[in-house]
Protein backbone atom coordinates (compact mmCIF):
# COMPACT_ATOMS: atom_id res chain seq x y z
CA UNK A 1 0.00 0.00 0.00
CA UNK A 2 2.76 2.21 -0.91
CA UNK A 3 1.44 5.76 -2.30
CA UNK A 4 3.79 6.72 -4.06
CA UNK A 5 4.09 3.27 -5.76
CA UNK A 6 1.96 3.04 -8.97
CA UNK A 7 -0.58 0.51 -9.64
CA UNK A 8 0.04 -2.61 -11.70
CA UNK A 9 -0.99 -2.45 -14.82
CA UNK A 10 -4.99 -4.08 -15.06
CA UNK A 11 -4.67 -5.47 -18.30
CA UNK A 12 -0.71 -6.94 -18.79
CA UNK A 13 -0.43 -7.74 -14.59
CA UNK A 14 -0.74 -11.64 -13.89
CA UNK A 15 -3.94 -12.03 -11.94
CA UNK A 16 -1.96 -13.39 -9.11
CA UNK A 17 -0.40 -10.39 -8.76
CA UNK A 18 -3.43 -7.59 -8.27
CA UNK A 19 -4.04 -7.04 -4.54
CA UNK A 20 -8.08 -6.16 -4.34
CA UNK A 21 -7.45 -4.85 -1.22
CA UNK A 22 -5.41 -2.07 -2.23
CA UNK A 23 -7.63 1.32 -1.30
CA UNK A 24 -5.94 3.52 -3.66
CA UNK A 25 -7.45 1.19 -6.54
CA UNK A 26 -11.02 2.89 -4.85
CA UNK A 27 -9.63 6.06 -3.99
CA UNK A 28 -8.28 6.65 -7.46
CA UNK A 29 -11.04 5.19 -9.19
CA UNK A 30 -8.78 2.73 -10.89
CA UNK A 31 -11.17 -0.73 -10.18
CA UNK A 32 -12.74 -1.29 -12.76
CA UNK A 33 -10.36 -2.94 -15.64
CA UNK A 34 -9.04 -5.01 -12.66
CA UNK A 35 -12.71 -6.06 -11.72
CA UNK A 36 -13.76 -6.93 -15.12
CA UNK A 37 -10.78 -9.31 -15.83
CA UNK A 38 -11.47 -11.36 -13.10
CA UNK A 39 -15.13 -11.46 -13.86
CA UNK A 40 -14.26 -13.11 -17.48
CA UNK A 41 -11.21 -15.17 -16.36
CA UNK A 42 -11.31 -15.81 -12.58
CA UNK A 43 -14.95 -15.26 -11.31
CA UNK A 44 -14.09 -16.79 -7.90
CA UNK A 45 -10.08 -15.40 -7.40
CA UNK A 46 -7.93 -16.67 -4.62
CA UNK A 47 -5.28 -14.12 -3.35
CA UNK A 48 -2.41 -15.69 -1.42
CA UNK A 49 -1.12 -12.73 -0.06
CA UNK A 50 -2.46 -9.32 1.22
CA UNK A 51 -1.98 -6.84 3.96
CA UNK A 52 -5.09 -8.29 4.95
CA UNK A 53 -3.67 -11.85 4.66
CA UNK A 54 -5.17 -14.64 1.98
CA UNK A 55 -8.92 -13.98 1.04
CA UNK A 56 -11.35 -14.96 -2.15
CA UNK A 57 -12.70 -12.65 -4.18
CA UNK A 58 -16.26 -13.27 -5.41
CA UNK A 59 -16.72 -11.18 -8.59
CA UNK A 60 -20.19 -12.20 -10.63
CA UNK A 61 -23.37 -11.33 -9.69
CA UNK A 62 -24.90 -14.48 -8.92
CA UNK A 63 -22.09 -16.09 -7.59
CA UNK A 64 -22.64 -13.31 -4.60
CA UNK A 65 -25.95 -14.11 -4.25
CA UNK A 66 -25.11 -17.95 -4.35
CA UNK A 67 -22.36 -16.83 -1.32
CA UNK A 68 -24.98 -15.00 0.46
CA UNK A 69 -27.70 -17.49 0.32
CA UNK A 70 -25.74 -19.95 2.38
CA UNK A 71 -25.10 -18.53 5.69
CA UNK A 72 -24.27 -21.95 7.38
CA UNK A 73 -21.39 -22.10 5.04
CA UNK A 74 -20.48 -18.61 4.24
CA UNK A 75 -20.42 -16.91 7.93
CA UNK A 76 -20.73 -14.25 9.11
CA UNK A 77 -18.63 -13.96 11.63
CA UNK A 78 -16.52 -12.89 13.52
CA UNK A 79 -16.16 -9.62 11.06
CA UNK A 80 -17.54 -8.81 7.76
CA UNK A 81 -14.52 -6.49 6.25
CA UNK A 82 -11.61 -8.04 4.56
CA UNK A 83 -9.67 -7.31 7.65
CA UNK A 84 -9.81 -9.01 10.93
CA UNK A 85 -11.13 -6.97 14.26
CA UNK A 86 -8.78 -5.08 16.03
CA UNK A 87 -7.56 -6.00 19.40
CA UNK A 88 -8.21 -3.26 21.68
CA UNK A 89 -11.81 -3.11 20.78
CA UNK A 90 -13.76 -6.46 20.70
CA UNK A 91 -17.13 -4.74 19.69
CA UNK A 92 -19.76 -7.50 18.42
CA UNK A 93 -22.52 -6.37 15.74
CA UNK A 94 -25.53 -8.12 14.67
CA UNK A 95 -24.31 -7.97 10.37
CA UNK A 96 -21.10 -9.98 11.87
CA UNK A 97 -23.09 -12.55 13.86
CA UNK A 98 -25.16 -15.69 12.07
CA UNK A 99 -28.64 -17.26 12.71
CA UNK A 100 -30.12 -17.36 15.44
CA UNK A 101 -28.39 -14.83 17.27
CA UNK A 102 -28.17 -12.21 14.32
CA UNK A 103 -32.37 -12.50 13.81
CA UNK A 104 -33.24 -11.86 16.90
CA UNK A 105 -30.97 -8.90 17.22
CA UNK A 106 -31.96 -7.15 13.82
CA UNK A 107 -35.85 -7.65 14.84
CA UNK A 108 -35.55 -5.75 17.73
CA UNK A 109 -34.20 -2.69 15.37
CA UNK A 110 -36.12 -3.58 12.29
CA UNK A 111 -39.83 -1.85 12.61
CA UNK A 112 -38.20 1.54 13.00
CA UNK A 113 -36.57 1.42 9.12
CA UNK A 114 -40.23 -0.43 7.92
CA UNK A 115 -41.87 1.38 5.27
CA UNK A 116 -45.46 2.26 7.27
CA UNK A 117 -43.44 4.44 9.61
CA UNK A 118 -41.18 5.91 6.96
CA UNK A 119 -44.14 7.35 5.64
CA UNK A 120 -44.75 8.86 8.71
CA UNK A 121 -41.40 10.15 8.30
CA UNK A 122 -41.76 11.45 5.10
CA UNK A 123 -43.26 15.21 5.73
CA UNK A 124 -40.45 15.69 8.27
CA UNK A 125 -37.50 14.46 5.56
CA UNK A 126 -38.98 16.78 3.02
CA UNK A 127 -38.84 19.82 4.92
CA UNK A 128 -35.52 19.50 6.66
CA UNK A 129 -33.79 18.79 3.35
CA UNK A 130 -36.17 21.83 1.42
CA UNK A 131 -34.61 23.81 4.26
CA UNK A 132 -30.63 22.70 3.84
CA UNK A 133 -31.50 23.55 0.06
CA UNK A 134 -32.52 26.85 0.81
CA UNK A 135 -29.71 27.41 2.55
CA UNK A 136 -26.93 26.65 -0.56
CA UNK A 137 -25.18 29.70 -1.63
CA UNK A 138 -26.16 30.19 -5.40
CA UNK A 139 -23.81 31.16 -8.26
CA UNK A 140 -20.72 30.04 -5.83
CA UNK A 141 -18.29 27.13 -5.27
CA UNK A 142 -18.84 24.92 -2.39
CA UNK A 143 -18.51 21.30 -0.83
CA UNK A 144 -21.47 19.06 -1.53
CA UNK A 145 -20.17 16.29 0.52
CA UNK A 146 -20.27 19.35 3.70
CA UNK A 147 -23.21 21.36 3.13
CA UNK A 148 -25.99 18.48 1.67
CA UNK A 149 -24.73 14.93 1.58
CA UNK A 150 -23.62 14.92 5.38
CA UNK A 151 -25.71 17.19 6.69
CA UNK A 152 -28.98 15.42 5.55
CA UNK A 153 -27.86 11.60 6.54
CA UNK A 154 -26.72 13.07 10.21
CA UNK A 155 -29.97 14.80 10.40
CA UNK A 156 -31.72 11.27 9.81
CA UNK A 157 -29.39 9.63 12.15
CA UNK A 158 -30.37 11.92 14.65
CA UNK A 159 -33.65 11.62 14.37
CA UNK A 160 -33.68 7.80 14.34
CA UNK A 161 -31.82 7.96 17.37
CA UNK A 162 -33.33 10.35 18.85
CA UNK A 163 -29.87 12.15 19.52
CA UNK A 164 -29.76 15.99 21.09
CA UNK A 165 -29.84 17.48 17.59
CA UNK A 166 -27.47 19.87 18.54
CA UNK A 167 -24.84 17.60 18.71
CA UNK A 168 -25.92 14.95 15.84
CA UNK A 169 -22.19 16.40 14.60
CA UNK A 170 -20.95 13.87 16.68
CA UNK A 171 -22.55 10.72 15.13
CA UNK A 172 -21.04 11.56 11.50
CA UNK A 173 -17.63 12.00 13.61
CA UNK A 174 -18.01 8.54 15.20
CA UNK A 175 -19.37 6.27 12.09
CA UNK A 176 -15.78 7.98 10.01
CA UNK A 177 -13.67 6.77 13.05
CA UNK A 178 -15.39 3.26 13.18
CA UNK A 179 -15.27 2.97 9.44
CA UNK A 180 -11.85 4.46 8.76
CA UNK A 181 -9.77 1.68 10.83
CA UNK A 182 -6.04 1.64 8.94
CA UNK A 183 -6.01 -2.47 10.07
CA UNK A 184 -9.95 -3.73 9.35
CA UNK A 185 -10.30 -1.66 5.84
CA UNK A 186 -7.58 -0.23 4.58
CA UNK A 187 -8.35 3.68 6.03
CA UNK A 188 -6.52 6.42 7.27
CA UNK A 189 -7.82 7.35 10.92
CA UNK A 190 -5.63 7.20 13.81
CA UNK A 191 -5.46 4.29 16.48
CA UNK A 192 -5.78 6.11 19.08
CA UNK A 193 -8.36 8.92 17.87
CA UNK A 194 -10.49 5.93 16.94
CA UNK A 195 -10.54 4.27 20.41
CA UNK A 196 -11.08 7.37 22.18
CA UNK A 197 -14.04 8.40 20.16
CA UNK A 198 -15.68 4.66 20.40
CA UNK A 199 -15.47 5.09 24.17
CA UNK A 200 -16.89 8.70 24.24
CA UNK A 201 -19.67 7.04 21.88
CA UNK A 202 -20.42 4.22 24.16
CA UNK A 203 -20.37 6.42 27.06
CA UNK A 204 -22.28 9.43 25.37
CA UNK A 205 -25.42 6.43 24.34
CA UNK A 206 -25.05 4.61 27.65
CA UNK A 207 -26.14 7.88 29.24
CA UNK A 208 -29.19 8.05 26.84
CA UNK A 209 -29.92 4.37 27.77
CA UNK A 210 -30.49 5.17 31.09
CA UNK A 211 -32.16 8.75 30.84
CA UNK A 212 -34.37 7.47 28.27
CA UNK A 213 -35.20 3.85 30.60
CA UNK A 214 -37.72 6.19 32.63
CA UNK A 215 -39.26 7.21 29.77
CA UNK A 216 -42.74 5.65 27.68
CA UNK A 217 -43.30 4.74 24.30
CA UNK A 218 -40.74 5.99 22.29
CA UNK A 219 -40.18 4.79 18.81
CA UNK A 220 -36.39 5.54 18.20
CA UNK A 221 -33.70 2.96 17.67
CA UNK A 222 -32.88 3.27 21.56
CA UNK A 223 -36.27 2.96 23.10
CA UNK A 224 -37.25 -0.50 20.89
CA UNK A 225 -33.44 -2.09 22.48
CA UNK A 226 -34.91 -1.73 25.18
CA UNK A 227 -38.59 -2.88 24.76
CA UNK A 228 -37.13 -5.74 23.21
CA UNK A 229 -36.31 -8.29 25.78
CA UNK A 230 -33.73 -10.09 23.40
CA UNK A 231 -32.09 -6.83 24.07
CA UNK A 232 -33.43 -5.02 26.76
CA UNK A 233 -30.35 -5.64 28.73
CA UNK A 234 -27.59 -4.72 26.17
CA UNK A 235 -26.28 -2.00 27.79
CA UNK A 236 -24.99 -4.46 30.29
CA UNK A 237 -23.15 -5.75 26.99
CA UNK A 238 -20.66 -2.64 26.69
CA UNK A 239 -18.85 -4.20 23.22
CA UNK A 240 -22.05 -5.42 21.84
CA UNK A 241 -23.89 -2.19 22.74
CA UNK A 242 -21.17 -0.30 20.86
CA UNK A 243 -21.15 -2.54 18.07
CA UNK A 244 -24.88 -2.40 17.48
CA UNK A 245 -24.88 1.50 17.56
CA UNK A 246 -21.74 1.92 15.07
CA UNK A 247 -23.58 -0.63 12.91
CA UNK A 248 -26.49 1.23 12.86
CA UNK A 249 -24.71 4.63 12.38
CA UNK A 250 -22.44 3.52 9.95
CA UNK A 251 -25.46 2.09 7.88
CA UNK A 252 -27.34 4.94 8.29
CA UNK A 253 -24.55 7.35 7.14
CA UNK A 254 -21.58 6.26 4.67
CA UNK A 255 -23.72 4.84 2.38
CA UNK A 256 -26.60 7.42 1.98
CA UNK A 257 -24.25 10.04 2.50
CA UNK A 258 -22.36 8.48 -0.53
CA UNK A 259 -25.00 8.38 -2.89
CA UNK A 260 -26.42 11.62 -2.21
CA UNK A 261 -22.82 12.66 -3.62
CA UNK A 262 -22.62 9.95 -5.97
CA UNK A 263 -25.40 10.80 -7.92
CA UNK A 264 -24.47 14.50 -8.89
CA UNK A 265 -21.56 13.11 -10.28
CA UNK A 266 -23.09 10.26 -12.28
CA UNK A 267 -25.44 12.93 -13.63
CA UNK A 268 -22.72 15.08 -14.42
CA UNK A 269 -20.75 12.76 -16.20
CA UNK A 270 -23.94 11.44 -18.21
CA UNK A 271 -25.45 14.88 -19.41
CA UNK A 272 -27.73 12.80 -21.63
CA UNK A 273 -29.51 11.33 -18.27
CA UNK A 274 -29.88 14.75 -16.83
CA UNK A 275 -31.40 15.85 -19.63
CA UNK A 276 -34.07 13.10 -19.17
CA UNK A 277 -34.63 14.04 -15.54
CA UNK A 278 -35.18 17.43 -15.97
CA UNK A 279 -38.02 16.30 -18.45
CA UNK A 280 -39.52 13.89 -16.63
CA UNK A 281 -39.38 14.00 -12.80
CA UNK A 282 -41.35 10.83 -12.46
CA UNK A 283 -37.84 9.01 -13.15
CA UNK A 284 -36.35 9.98 -10.09
CA UNK A 285 -37.56 6.60 -8.03
CA UNK A 286 -36.13 4.48 -11.01
CA UNK A 287 -33.10 6.59 -11.05
CA UNK A 288 -32.77 6.46 -7.32
CA UNK A 289 -31.92 2.49 -7.67
CA UNK A 290 -29.63 3.28 -10.35
CA UNK A 291 -27.38 5.64 -8.68
CA UNK A 292 -27.18 3.11 -5.61
CA UNK A 293 -26.17 0.86 -8.23
CA UNK A 294 -23.84 2.92 -9.55
CA UNK A 295 -22.35 4.42 -6.80
CA UNK A 296 -22.17 0.81 -4.49
CA UNK A 297 -21.29 2.60 -1.28
CA UNK A 298 -20.16 -0.13 0.33
CA UNK A 299 -17.86 -1.98 -2.13
CA UNK A 300 -18.14 -5.70 -0.42
CA UNK A 301 -18.66 -7.64 2.44
CA UNK A 302 -16.33 -10.35 3.95
CA UNK A 303 -17.67 -14.15 4.78
CA UNK A 304 -15.65 -17.11 6.26
CA UNK A 305 -15.92 -20.64 5.60
CA UNK A 306 -17.28 -22.77 8.50
CA UNK A 307 -15.57 -26.05 6.49
CA UNK A 308 -14.37 -26.94 3.46
CA UNK A 309 -16.30 -26.36 0.55
CA UNK A 310 -16.34 -26.85 -3.36
CA UNK A 311 -18.08 -23.45 -5.19
CA UNK A 312 -17.44 -22.84 -8.38
CA UNK A 313 -14.93 -25.53 -9.12
CA UNK A 314 -12.97 -23.77 -6.45
CA UNK A 315 -11.72 -25.65 -2.91
CA UNK A 316 -12.15 -22.94 -0.84
CA UNK A 317 -10.68 -24.23 2.85
CA UNK A 318 -12.61 -23.96 6.93
CA UNK A 319 -11.19 -20.66 7.78
CA UNK A 320 -10.57 -19.03 4.12
CA UNK A 321 -11.98 -15.14 3.74
CA UNK A 322 -14.81 -14.67 0.79
CA UNK A 323 -14.90 -11.46 -0.14
CA UNK A 324 -18.14 -11.01 -1.99
CA UNK A 325 -17.46 -7.45 -4.28
CA UNK A 326 -20.80 -6.09 -4.69
CA UNK A 327 -19.04 -2.96 -7.10
CA UNK A 328 -18.03 -6.06 -9.48
CA UNK A 329 -21.85 -7.49 -9.04
CA UNK A 330 -22.92 -4.52 -10.17
CA UNK A 331 -21.43 -4.59 -13.25
CA UNK A 332 -21.73 -7.79 -14.17
CA UNK A 333 -22.73 -7.73 -17.83
CA UNK A 334 -23.82 -11.74 -17.45
CA UNK A 335 -26.73 -10.22 -14.92
CA UNK A 336 -26.93 -6.12 -15.53
CA UNK A 337 -27.19 -4.89 -19.55
CA UNK A 338 -24.62 -2.22 -20.32
CA UNK A 339 -23.65 -2.22 -16.96
CA UNK A 340 -20.55 0.13 -17.24
CA UNK A 341 -23.52 2.39 -17.81
CA UNK A 342 -25.79 5.03 -16.11
CA UNK A 343 -29.20 4.67 -17.12
CA UNK A 344 -31.65 6.81 -15.01
CA UNK A 345 -34.66 4.61 -16.78
CA UNK A 346 -33.68 1.02 -16.60
CA UNK A 347 -36.90 -1.68 -16.67
CA UNK A 348 -35.36 -3.02 -13.93
CA UNK A 349 -33.42 -0.67 -11.83
CA UNK A 350 -33.59 -2.64 -8.43
CA UNK A 351 -32.14 -5.56 -9.71
CA UNK A 352 -28.89 -4.95 -8.03
CA UNK A 353 -26.63 -6.00 -5.32
CA UNK A 354 -26.14 -3.09 -3.23
CA UNK A 355 -27.80 -3.92 -0.57
CA UNK A 356 -26.98 -7.45 -0.40
CA UNK A 357 -29.16 -10.21 -0.41
CA UNK A 358 -29.99 -12.75 2.16
CA UNK A 359 -30.86 -12.31 5.96
CA UNK A 360 -27.93 -9.90 6.15
CA UNK A 361 -29.73 -7.50 3.68
CA UNK A 362 -29.74 -4.12 4.07
CA UNK A 363 -32.27 -3.03 7.01
CA UNK A 364 -32.59 0.47 5.81
CA UNK A 365 -33.08 -0.05 2.16
CA UNK A 366 -36.51 1.49 2.16
CA UNK A 367 -35.16 4.51 4.36
CA UNK A 368 -32.33 5.36 1.77
CA UNK A 369 -34.25 5.32 -1.33
CA UNK A 370 -36.44 7.44 0.37
CA UNK A 371 -34.01 9.67 1.40
CA UNK A 372 -32.74 9.59 -2.20
CA UNK A 373 -35.81 10.20 -3.68
CA UNK A 374 -36.75 13.33 -1.96
CA UNK A 375 -33.62 15.15 -1.81
CA UNK A 376 -33.58 14.85 -5.64
CA UNK A 377 -37.31 15.52 -5.97
CA UNK A 378 -36.70 18.82 -4.08
CA UNK A 379 -33.61 19.63 -5.93
CA UNK A 380 -35.34 19.84 -9.03
CA UNK A 381 -38.61 21.62 -7.31
CA UNK A 382 -34.99 24.69 -6.96
CA UNK A 383 -32.27 24.04 -9.30
CA UNK A 384 -31.86 23.51 -13.11
CA UNK A 385 -28.09 22.07 -13.08
CA UNK A 386 -26.01 21.01 -9.86
CA UNK A 387 -23.14 21.62 -11.70
CA UNK A 388 -19.45 19.54 -10.92
CA UNK A 389 -16.54 22.22 -11.31
CA UNK A 390 -13.58 20.51 -10.25
CA UNK A 391 -12.53 16.52 -9.05
CA UNK A 392 -14.33 15.27 -6.39
CA UNK A 393 -11.82 14.04 -3.73
CA UNK A 394 -12.66 10.28 -2.87
CA UNK A 395 -11.76 8.40 0.67
CA UNK A 396 -9.39 6.30 1.55
CA UNK A 397 -10.74 2.71 2.14
CA UNK A 398 -11.14 -0.88 0.46
CA UNK A 399 -14.78 -1.17 1.97
CA UNK A 400 -16.49 2.51 2.07
CA UNK A 401 -16.65 3.87 -1.95
CA UNK A 402 -16.60 7.38 -0.63
CA UNK A 403 -16.10 10.97 -1.07
CA UNK A 404 -14.33 13.56 1.02
CA UNK A 405 -15.15 16.78 -1.24
CA UNK A 406 -17.23 17.49 -4.02
CA UNK A 407 -16.72 21.03 -5.27
CA UNK A 408 -20.31 21.84 -7.11
CA UNK A 409 -22.31 25.45 -8.44
CA UNK A 410 -26.13 26.08 -8.14
CA UNK A 411 -28.07 27.13 -10.83
CA UNK A 412 -31.18 28.53 -9.96
CA UNK A 413 -34.48 27.39 -12.62
CA UNK B 1 -54.55 -21.62 -16.95
CA UNK B 2 -55.23 -21.55 -13.36
CA UNK B 3 -56.89 -18.43 -12.35
CA UNK B 4 -54.89 -16.69 -9.14
CA UNK B 5 -56.64 -13.60 -7.74
CA UNK B 6 -54.35 -11.43 -5.49
CA UNK B 7 -55.53 -8.44 -3.67
CA UNK B 8 -53.33 -5.23 -2.89
CA UNK B 9 -53.37 -4.19 0.48
CA UNK B 10 -55.33 -1.33 -0.15
CA UNK B 11 -58.13 -4.02 -1.36
CA UNK B 12 -57.18 -3.56 -5.46
CA UNK B 13 -58.25 -6.93 -6.75
CA UNK B 14 -56.22 -8.65 -9.99
CA UNK B 15 -57.43 -11.69 -10.98
CA UNK B 16 -55.21 -13.29 -13.37
CA UNK B 17 -54.72 -16.08 -15.77
CA UNK B 18 -51.31 -17.85 -14.81
CA UNK B 19 -48.64 -19.65 -16.07
CA UNK B 20 -48.31 -23.03 -15.03
CA UNK B 21 -44.69 -23.48 -14.50
CA UNK B 22 -43.70 -20.19 -13.71
CA UNK B 23 -43.44 -18.80 -10.50
CA UNK B 24 -46.16 -16.85 -8.82
CA UNK B 25 -44.08 -13.89 -8.39
CA UNK B 26 -43.11 -13.87 -12.34
CA UNK B 27 -47.07 -14.14 -13.34
CA UNK B 28 -47.77 -11.09 -11.04
CA UNK B 29 -45.18 -9.18 -12.54
CA UNK B 30 -46.22 -10.31 -15.91
CA UNK B 31 -49.40 -9.49 -15.20
CA UNK B 32 -48.61 -5.71 -14.06
CA UNK B 33 -49.30 -6.18 -10.62
CA UNK B 34 -48.33 -4.07 -8.18
CA UNK B 35 -47.00 -4.39 -4.62
CA UNK B 36 -44.58 -6.91 -5.78
CA UNK B 37 -40.58 -5.63 -5.78
CA UNK B 38 -39.00 -8.76 -6.30
CA UNK B 39 -35.98 -6.91 -5.91
CA UNK B 40 -33.39 -10.25 -6.46
CA UNK B 41 -35.43 -11.53 -9.48
CA UNK B 42 -36.55 -14.61 -8.02
CA UNK B 43 -33.35 -16.30 -5.90
CA UNK B 44 -34.70 -16.33 -2.18
CA UNK B 45 -32.74 -13.83 -1.82
CA UNK B 46 -34.25 -10.26 -0.90
CA UNK B 47 -37.47 -11.04 0.54
CA UNK B 48 -39.49 -8.56 -1.24
CA UNK B 49 -41.96 -10.54 -2.67
CA UNK B 50 -43.59 -11.73 0.45
CA UNK B 51 -47.01 -12.51 0.01
CA UNK B 52 -50.21 -14.23 2.63
CA UNK B 53 -51.72 -17.03 0.81
CA UNK B 54 -55.52 -17.25 1.64
CA UNK B 55 -57.10 -19.85 3.17
CA UNK B 56 -56.30 -23.63 2.97
CA UNK B 57 -53.98 -23.56 -0.29
CA UNK B 58 -50.77 -24.35 0.98
CA UNK B 59 -51.01 -28.37 0.49
CA UNK B 60 -51.22 -27.12 -2.97
CA UNK B 61 -48.46 -24.04 -3.02
CA UNK B 62 -46.14 -26.05 -0.55
CA UNK B 63 -44.41 -24.29 2.62
CA UNK B 64 -41.39 -22.63 2.98
CA UNK B 65 -38.21 -24.51 3.03
CA UNK B 66 -35.15 -23.29 5.28
CA UNK B 67 -34.10 -20.33 3.43
CA UNK B 68 -37.56 -19.39 2.74
CA UNK B 69 -38.23 -18.99 6.46
CA UNK B 70 -34.78 -17.39 7.32
CA UNK B 71 -35.69 -14.51 5.11
CA UNK B 72 -39.41 -14.30 5.90
CA UNK B 73 -38.12 -14.27 9.56
CA UNK B 74 -37.01 -10.60 8.97
CA UNK B 75 -40.10 -9.17 7.66
CA UNK B 76 -41.59 -7.10 10.84
CA UNK B 77 -45.33 -8.43 9.27
CA UNK B 78 -45.12 -11.92 8.91
CA UNK B 79 -47.77 -14.16 10.05
CA UNK B 80 -48.75 -17.94 9.23
CA UNK B 81 -49.52 -17.37 5.56
CA UNK B 82 -46.42 -15.48 4.84
CA UNK B 83 -44.51 -16.88 1.75
CA UNK B 84 -42.60 -15.10 -0.73
CA UNK B 85 -44.13 -15.64 -4.21
CA UNK B 86 -40.68 -16.09 -6.06
CA UNK B 87 -40.86 -19.80 -4.12
CA UNK B 88 -44.43 -20.76 -5.45
CA UNK B 89 -44.40 -22.16 -8.56
CA UNK B 90 -47.62 -22.36 -9.99
CA UNK B 91 -49.16 -25.46 -10.81
CA UNK B 92 -53.02 -26.96 -12.34
CA UNK B 93 -54.16 -27.19 -8.45
CA UNK B 94 -53.66 -23.71 -7.46
CA UNK B 95 -56.59 -22.59 -9.88
CA UNK B 96 -58.70 -20.47 -7.81
CA UNK B 97 -56.32 -19.58 -4.72
CA UNK B 98 -56.45 -16.28 -3.28
CA UNK B 99 -53.09 -14.51 -2.23
CA UNK B 100 -53.12 -10.86 -0.31
CA UNK B 101 -50.37 -8.92 -0.50
CA UNK B 102 -48.72 -6.58 2.39
CA UNK B 103 -48.57 -3.48 3.11
CA UNK B 104 -44.99 -2.75 1.98
CA UNK B 105 -41.79 -4.61 0.70
CA UNK B 106 -38.79 -3.98 2.35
Amino acid sequence: MNQAEKLPDPNTTPLAQFDLSDPRLYEQDAWRPYFARLRAEDPVHYQSDSPFGPFWSVTRFEDIMAVEANHEVFSSEPTIVIGDLTEDLPIEMFIAMDPPKHDLQRRAVQPVVAPQNLAQMESLIRSRVAEILDHLPVDETFNWVDRVSINLTTQMLATLFDFPFEERHKLTYWSDLAAGSPEMAGGNVDQEERMTGMMDCLETFTRIWHERKTREGGFDLISLLQRDPNTADLVERPMEYLGNLVLLIVGGNDTTRNSASGGVLALNQNPAEYAKLRANHSLIPGMVSEIIRWQTPLMHMRRTATRDVEFKGKQIRKGDKIVMWYLSGNRDENTIDNADEFIIDRSNPRHHSSFGFGVHRCMGNRLAEMQLRILWEEIMQRFSFVELVGEPERVQSNFVRGFATMPVKLHPL
Amino acid sequence: MPTITLIEHCGTSHTIEAETGKTLMQNALDNMVPGIDADCGGACACGTCHCFVEGDWEPASGTADAMEEAMLGMRPDRTEQSRLSCQIEVNDALDGMVVRLPEYQM
